[in-house]
Order: structure tokens, then C-alpha cells, then sequence
């Protein structure tokens, strides 16, 4: 990936220190701060053209969730990371389905295998194990053998 | 004359289903034979993947990759090592290269293969099926030569492939490329030249360009919404970039151009392992990757490539460790399968049958 | 069929002829998740051909069909899915579990979400091992079971 010059800038200047932007794995990697995710993407799709959301997941640290979005601008390929960390206790980020439909599902399987809120998904629910499961299996503290 | 009253009723197409893909649950709102509403629900093959990874090490996790998308099973498993190779740094000679190319473009075949077959059998035809199947087996039978198994054969290898290929694989994929445009026609005759095979497909389940970017829909259903978007071309990975293939794109984004979109694939799947077998160089087969892999911390990669469904990433986190810490599955299938509601409410209820067999979900990679 | 007229020698008899009828004529439920029913579909294609043991009648709904072929893992979601079409299906009827994960939970047997075998709430009368079976391996399968109707051993929803 080429590093996108003018959309670092941009969102430099626009986010001030609320964004931290570094290069790797070849990726531009922008961590933002949580409450700034919905804005920071509104701005990468209708000023940037990020239009494709290829990829939303989220990472358990042990001491902080980190969630990470791969977005692309198709079909031209331009693409960055977007990274965020929400705090074990109260994991709530806000959601990206309106910026994007794609994350729909992906935030709802986030929410079922790590148990991660999203603000304003209208149907957050489970999606891969069934309404009674109990826990959330993708959480370090989820035993890994049955 | 009287307006009768119409009731709306609710019913479940699957999971158990003979069309359904595997366990896909559509509950679909019916007025009389139109759908009013849909809502997909998956998660009934979830086998827990990605939770398996963070116990399994680098090298103990690809067989469970080949069966994510079983229909092309060369495909996850190319991605899955193309990852952990890109994460390690670890080199691969140019004879597996060339060989994994191969190996990639017969799974894309195959997979292509089953899709007209199952189409056709989910529209009624059932001799379609049994027609692809008997073509599918001489790949199988290709992949047996190399790997031993039939279907799910975990064939790559990091750094490189299992075993070299043996000398009755030659002869086997040049008869099978030599006769490929005769099945492709006998399909022609069979199936696509057939009026109500083309109207069962022609205007039906209609995705926009724009709403397929926006559900991060990818792959085939994609380009037949007329986005030219191919990762082996916009990001090629591999050797990809020294073919030279062209990426069939569709106009309208219908059931018929998304059956298309993947027959065009076949013929440049083909052109793809032609060149592969004139260009394929000796060598070694595997290159050098220490006994007991170690990736250090800090590491993460995302590795995607183009596979028969869409786009197949993997997300990899190490941590110094030999198993990865967290290892995301990014499955074509599952984000592909969004747009289904979208595209069926307002449809016939048998146009949903039409509508899932042209996704080509796998449901098997949808739910991990 | 079930009379309560005990054991003589016309119930004997006529029971011989029904299970060689049925030995030779399942009809397997289209039930399947995963890379198994793959090779399933490959058992009922040209090459392998399920149709000359007689048994290619798929069929799509539980009441007709009395053959469950469990190919692929059960998972919890899918549990109580497979037990109501269990149910629904008239006896006498059997279970054939296809492949490593619908015997013992295969490859994903320590996952939060898989069950280990489908023997934990089905009565499985034949198990065919492998990841996946071959459809040759299929084909002995059904031929055990075929064996083991004939001789009037079955699956316990078979009172006979």
C-alpha cells in the first residue's frame, strides 16, 4: 500500500492529537481515540472515499479490547487501518453501519464471540452461537479446552 | 369484484434445506409468492476457528484452513501460509510458487464447476449436477495425484508445497485443460442456451454497484455489478502479476451475470494455468522455515487474496510465541450473504432459491 | 410394522421381506454441513454412483425420508434442528454418522461450539470415519447398515 499523503495530513490536521498515524506491516495505521471513531470514518468515506469496508475485528489484550478496521477505497485500492481500544470494563464503541452496511454482521459477530457493545446497531444480537450461550468465547479468560 | 384478503406467513428456508448451501436459515415474510421481508440467520456451522488457532501452532493450523472453503480448498490454505509466510519473512523458491498458482487456479475451477452444478440442481435441473461432478472428479483426481486426498487436501506447506508433482500430473492437466471449452459448450447446450434456465436468472435479484461496495460484498458478485475489482490484479499476491488474464465484469448484477462472471473466470482460470505450465522452473519445493516457528510480538499482518468466493483475508497477531495470539478469519462468504434480504424482498419466493445458489455462499467458511 | 401378535411364523416371515425391502431401498434425508455432504454429493454423482445399491432417493423432507446421514459436525445452533427432524421422521428409521466430526467431534472437538459426536442425543447405527470419508468409504457404510436391517438388528427407534 502507498502511503496516502494527503489523508494523513488531512486527518492530522482535522483530529488533532485524538489520532495517532503510524506505517505498519505496510499498512497506514491511524489509532484514533474511541469517541471519534463514527466522525473519523464519516470523514475517510464521503471526503476520502473509503468507500469498502473489508474488514472489522476486534483483538483482546488482556488489559484493553482493541478493535481494527480495514478500509479500502474500491475500485482504485487505496487502503488503511483504522485502530481503536476500548477498556475491558465497559467495552462500548460507537457503530459504523452507517457509514458502511458492511459492518453490520461484523460487529455483531464481534459482539458475540468478545462481547463488545456498539452504539446505534439496531439489531445487536448473537449471530454465530445460539441466543443462550453464555460468555464470550473469543475473551482470553474463556477457557480454550472444553 | 371482491379484493380478497391477503395473510402474511412466515416461513423457514432451512437450515435444513436441499438448496441451502450447507446451514443457511432465510426466514422469509411471504404475501402469497412475494417476499416482504428476509432475515438471515447463519451460525449454525460455527466451528470455532478462530479459537482453535490460539492453540494450535503456525504449522498445525492449515489443515484446519482447507476446510474453511471446502469447494476450493487450495484457496484458504494459499492464504492462510502467503499470511504467516508475510508475517515470518520466510521465502518461497519459485517452482512452489509456480506450483501454488496451479493448485489455486484448479480450486478456483473446480469451484465454479460445483456452482453450475448446484445451480442447476437447486433450479430443478438435476442433470447438471450430475454433469459437473463428473468434470469436478478429474480434478479431484489431479489433487489426489499431488496430495493424497480428494477433497480437502492440505497441500500447502509454509515456505512452500507438501511434494513436487508427480510426472502422471502433466498429462492429466493438459487433457483437462484440452477438454474444458467442450464442457463449457456442453453446459452452453445443456443449461445456459435453455430459455427457462435464463428466465429463472435474467433480471432477477438485481445488486447495485453501490450497494454491493457499501455491504462489502466482493469476488464475483461483485464484478458482475460491473466494478472491475480482482485482488490478483489490484493487489496481486504471489507471482500473480506475471500473468496475463483478464477480469470478466458483468453489467447488470443479476443472477444471470453473476453465473456469467464465473464461467468467463473458468476460461481465464485456464489461461492462468497454462501459462503456470509452460513458465514452471525446477527447483526446490519448500524453502527454509525453522523447526519450531516463532514469530516475535508485535507482529500483525493482513494477508487477503482473491478467492473462488470473494476476498479471503487473514488477520494474524503474534506474540512471540509459536501459536498466534489472535488469528481473524475474514470470510467472503459471510459478508457476501448481507446482501441477500436486499436483494431478494420484493422477489418471488422461488427467486430466492436463484438468489442464494448465485451468492455461492460456502456456509462452512461463512460461519468459521 | 409393529403387531403384537409375537413372534410366529408368518410376522417371522413377512418381517424377513420388509427388511430386505428396506435394506435395499434407503431414502436419505439432504441433510448436510460442510465438506462431508461434498463427498456425499460425489457418492450420488456418475462416477460413484449411489443408485446402483438403491440408494439415490434424496429426499428434501424428514417424512419421507428414513435415513438421517449425519455428514459434518453438529454444533449447538444446529442441534435442536437436527432433533426435530429426527423426529419428524416416521420409523423405521436410522442413523449413519459420516465422517469424523459427526463421530466424535473431529478436528474440532476441543471448540466451544461443536458437539462431540452426534451419538450424544442420537441413537447412530453406523459410523464411517474420515476427514472426509471417500465416497467409497460411504458406500461400506450403507453396506454395514444394509447388513445389519437384513438381520433384524436396528436403530432403536425400530421396535421389531
Amino acid at each position: 500500500m502507498k502511503v496516502l499523503k494527503e489523508v494523513v495530513e488531512d486527518i492530522s490536521q482535522v483530529f488533532g492529537d485524538q489520532v495517532l498515524i503510524e506505517e505498519a506491516a505496510g499498512f497506514t495505521v491511524i489509532k484514533v481515540i474511541c469517541p471519534q471513531v463514527l466522525l473519523l470514518m464519516r470523514r475517510l468515506k464521503e471526503i476520502h472515499g473509503f468507500n469498502y469496508l473489508a474488514n472489522l475485528t476486534a483483538v483482546d489484550y488482556r488489559d484493553r479490547f482493541e478493535l481494527v478496521y480495514h478500509v479500502y477505497a474500491v475500485p482504485e485500492n487505496r487502503g488503511l487501518v483504522v485502530k481503536t481500544s476500548v477498556s475491558r470494563e465497559e467495552p462500548v464503541v460507537p457503530s459504523v453501519v452507517s457509514v458502511w452496511p458492511a459492518a453490520d454482521w461484523q460487529e455483531r459477530e464481534v459482539f458475540d464471540l468478545l462481547g463488545i457493545s456498539f452504539e446505534g446497531h439496531s439489531n445487536l444480537r448473537r449471530i454465530l452461537l445460539p441466543e443462550g450461550f453464555e460468555g464470550h468465547p473469543l475473551r482470553k479468560d474463556f477457557p480454550a479446552e472444553r | 369484484m371482491r379484493v380478497l384478503s391477503a395473510e402474511r406467513m412466515v416461513i423457514n428456508i432451512g437450515p435444513q434445506h436441499p438448496s441451502t448451501h450447507g446451514g443457511l436459515h432465510a426466514e422469509t415474510v411471504l404475501e402469497g409468492e412475494l417476499v416482504v421481508d428476509m432475515a438471515v440467520h447463519v451460525g449454525y456451522v460455527h466451528r470455532s476457528f478462530e479459537k482453535i488457532a490460539e492453540s494450535r501452532t503456525y504449522s498445525q493450523y492449515i489443515p484446519y484452513t482447507s476446510r474453511l472453503d471446502y469447494l476450493a480448498s487450495h484457496l484458504p490454505t494459499l492464504g492462510y501460509v502467503q499470511a504467516v509466510e508475510k508475517l515470518a519473512g520466510i521465502a518461497v523458491p519459485e517452482r512452489a510458487e509456480y506450483i501454488r498458482v496451479i493448485m489455486a487456479e484448479l480450486s478456483r475451477i473446480a469451484s465454479h464447476l460445483l456452482y453450475i452444478g448446484s445451480l442447476a440442481i437447486d433450479l430443478g435441473a438435476t442433470t447438471g449436477l450430475i454433469y459437473c461432478f463428473r468434470d469436478r472428479e478429474r480434478i479431484m483426481d489431479m489433487f489426489e495425484m499431488t496430495s493424497g486426498q480428494r477433497l480437502i487436501a492440505s497441500y500447502m506447506r509454509l515456505g512452500g508445497v507438501a511434494e513436487d508433482l508427480p510426472d502422471e500430473f502433466f498429462p492429466a492437466v493438459k487433457s483437462f485443460l484440452a477438454d474444458l471449452p467442450q464442457m463449457l459448450e456442453e453446459y452452453d447446450r445443456l443449461l445456459f442456451g435453455n430459455e427457462l434456465f435464463q428466465a429463472r436468472l435474467k433480471g432477477v435479484g438485481r445488486l447495485s454497484a453501490q450497494d454491493a461496495i457499501a455491504y462489502g460484498t466482493s469476488g464475483p458478485n461483485l464484478r458482475a455489478c460491473g466494478v472491475a475489482y480482482d485482488i490478483r490484479k489490484a493487489e496481486p499476491y504471489g507471482i500473480y502479476e506475471r500473468f496475463e488474464f483478464e477480469i470478466p465484469v458483468g453489467t447488470e448484477g443479476d443472477c444471470w451475470d453473476r453465473t456469467m462472471v464465473r464461467v468467463e473466470e473458468i476460461k481465464q482460470s485456464a489461461r492462468i494455468i497454462e501459462q503456470a505450465l509452460r513458465g514452471l522452473p525446477g527447483g526446490d519445493i519448500r524453502g527454509k522455515v525453522p523447526r519450531v516457528l516463532k514469530v516475535e510480538k508485535g507482529r500483525e499482518v493482513y494477508h487477503r487474496i482473491e478467492s473462488s468466493k470473494g476476498e479471503l483475508g487473514y488477520y494474524i497477531v503474534a506474540d512471540g510465541g509459536e501459536k498466534p495470539y489472535r488469528l481473524h478469519i475474514r470470510a467472503p462468504s459471510f459478508v457476501n450473504l448481507m446482501v441477500l434480504p436486499l436483494i431478494s424482498k420484493g422477489g418471488l419466493v422461488q427467486d430466492v432459491i436463484a438468489n442464494i445458489a448465485t451468492l455461492d455462499p460456502v456456509l462452512g467458511e461463512a460461519d468459521r | 410394522m409393529v403387531l403384537d401378535t409375537g413372534p410366529n411364523i408368518i410376522v417371522t416371515t413377512l418381517e424377513k421381506i420388509w427388511n430386505w425391502g428396506r435394506a435395499r431401498s434407503f431414502w436419505p434425508l439432504t441433510y448436510g454441513c460442510n465438506c462431508c455432504p461434498i463427498e456425499m454429493m460425489a457418492a450420488g454423482a456418475a462416477r460413484f454412483d449411489i443408485a446402483r445399491y438403491g440408494y439415490e432417493v434424496f429426499r428434501a423432507s424428514p417424512r419421507q425420508a428414513d435415513l438421517l446421514i449425519v455428514a459434518g459436525p453438529v454444533t449447538l445452533k444446529m442441534k435442536p434442528v437436527i432433533e426435530r427432524v429426527w423426529a419428524q421422521m416416521p420409523e423405521p428409521k436410522w442413523v449413519l454418522a459420516m465422517g469424523n466430526c459427526a463421530t466424535s467431534g473431529g478436528p474440532f472437538k476441543d471448540g466451544y461450539s461443536v458437539l462431540p459426536g452426534c451419538d450424544s442425543f442420537l441413537p447412530v447405527d453406523v459410523y464411517v470415519p474420515g476427514c472426509p470419508p471417500r465416497p467409497e468409504a460411504l458406500f461400506h457404510g450403507l453396506l454395514e447398515l444394509k447388513k445389519k436391517v437384513e438381520s433384524g438388528q436396528s436403530g432403536r427407534g425400530y421396535k421389531g
